[in-house]
């Protein structure tokens, strides 16, 4: 045990550093993963369940009747926007520059926001023209799906906000390039789910 | 590790995770472009009404999505099969898996469920049966005979 104290206190310092250091970043990326396929799985639900409910009109409007595609278009080419903003940040973090790290993330914000500001017009809409969730079960299972991405976006860009405090805060430290990477899979993953939604919802919501 | 070598960044060996790919510049873009037309072919499809036939778009339209899902796998999140020594794909594919069985599962189900059903019971579909329809059914179903013999 006395070999152990010694080597620590004084011979192998950095060898014990990197090991204790390594093993915990790799395994929040996993773990982070690992949450994402989880949520996979939530919406998984959502989806089948607006599968099965999805022409359910109950006499009330039809998918062909309220939705929008040229808005629809408009968001999905926002989140899309967003993701490669997001992308171009994470470039500007691995060559360190705070500045312009900062400067896609709030890119990245505004096209979030935006995206959330036109989705909440849609809902609100809807609502205010008899087509809310309690309509039917076609309308129940679209907000409840289209909410709950929407939800998560809002939710990220929180986060994105917190992180953009914390890297004017501290820099680009080891934790912060780590938080990024995190909210990055998450970034990315929302603008995956929302293939999903705009193809099966929207699109295919349209058709006949 | 040559995905760093590529992009060139000095950085300190503890300071990275090493088996994660982050991409370049050039592949962001590639991703990005293939996804933009990903995306534009199916909305211009559905809104130009290029085919008429709705059950042959709806699986045109799927089959975009999940190739556009690939690409946004591969040059968004950089899934390979190397990072997390591969626990990232095997967690990937797990949930690929449960994701099929549920959607496909729930649909499976569901489709059957108005099945032997009695006639009165199927207006809670929704689906709704027209008032007239319901002595027709009847007459295809024995068991609804056999159930109004017993109330006479």
């Amino acid at each position: 045990m006395s070999d152990l104290t010694t080597s620590n206190a004084g011979t192998l310092p950095s060898t014990h550093y990197y090991v204790r250091e390594h093993h915990p970043e790799n395994g929040t990326l996993l773990g982070f993963w690992l949450y994402l396929m989880s949520d996979c799985l939530i919406f998984a639900c959502l989806f089948a369940t607006y599968a099965v409910l999805g022409r359910n009109y109950a006499g009330g409007p039809t998918g062909a009747e309220i939705f929008e595609l040229p808005i629809v278009g408009l968001n999905t080419s926002l989140l899309l926007f967003s993701s490669i903003t997001y992308g171009f940040a994470m470039l500007e973090m691995y060559k360190k520059n705070v500045g312009t790290t900062m400067l896609w993330l709030a890119i990245t914000g505004l096209f979030g926001a935006g995206f959330i500001y036109f989705e909440l017009s849609e809902f609100v809409h809807l609502i205010s023209i008899g087509a809310g969730p309690q309509r039917s079960g076609f309308l129940t299972s679209f907000f409840a799906l289209v909410g709950t991405h929407g939800l998560h976006v809002s939710f990220g860009i929180i986060w994105l906000i917190t992180l953009m405090f914390q890297v004017k805060k501290h820099g680009l430290t080891a934790a912060n390039k780590r938080r990024l990477m995190c909210l990055s899979l998450f970034w990315h993953f929302l603008d995956l789910i929302w293939i999903g939604v705009f193809t099966f919802v929207y699109l295919m919501g349209v058709l006949a | 590790m040559s995905a760093h070598t590529e992009h060139g960044h000095g950085h300190h060996d503890h300071d990275e995770h090493d088996s994660h790919d982050h991409g370049s510049f050039k592949s962001y873009m590639l991703g990005f472009i293939l996804a933009v037309i990903l995306t534009a072919i199916p909305f211009w499809l559905v809104m130009g009404n290029v085919i008429p036939k709705s059950s042959t778009l709806g699986v045109v339209l799927l089959v975009f999505a999940a190739m556009q899902m690939v690409v946004h796998v591969v040059y968004f999140l950089h899934l390979n099969a190397r990072s997390e020594n591969g626990w990232n794909m095997l967690a990937f594919i797990f949930t690929g898996t449960l994701l099929f069985i549920v959607m496909s599962g729930s649909l499976w189900v569901m489709y059957h469920l108005n099945h032997n059903m009695m006639p009165g019971m199927m207006d809670t579909t929704g689906e709704g049966m027209k008032p007239g329809d319901g002595q027709h059914d009847m007459k295809n179903m024995p068991a609804m005979h056999d159930m109004k013999n017993m109330e006479q």
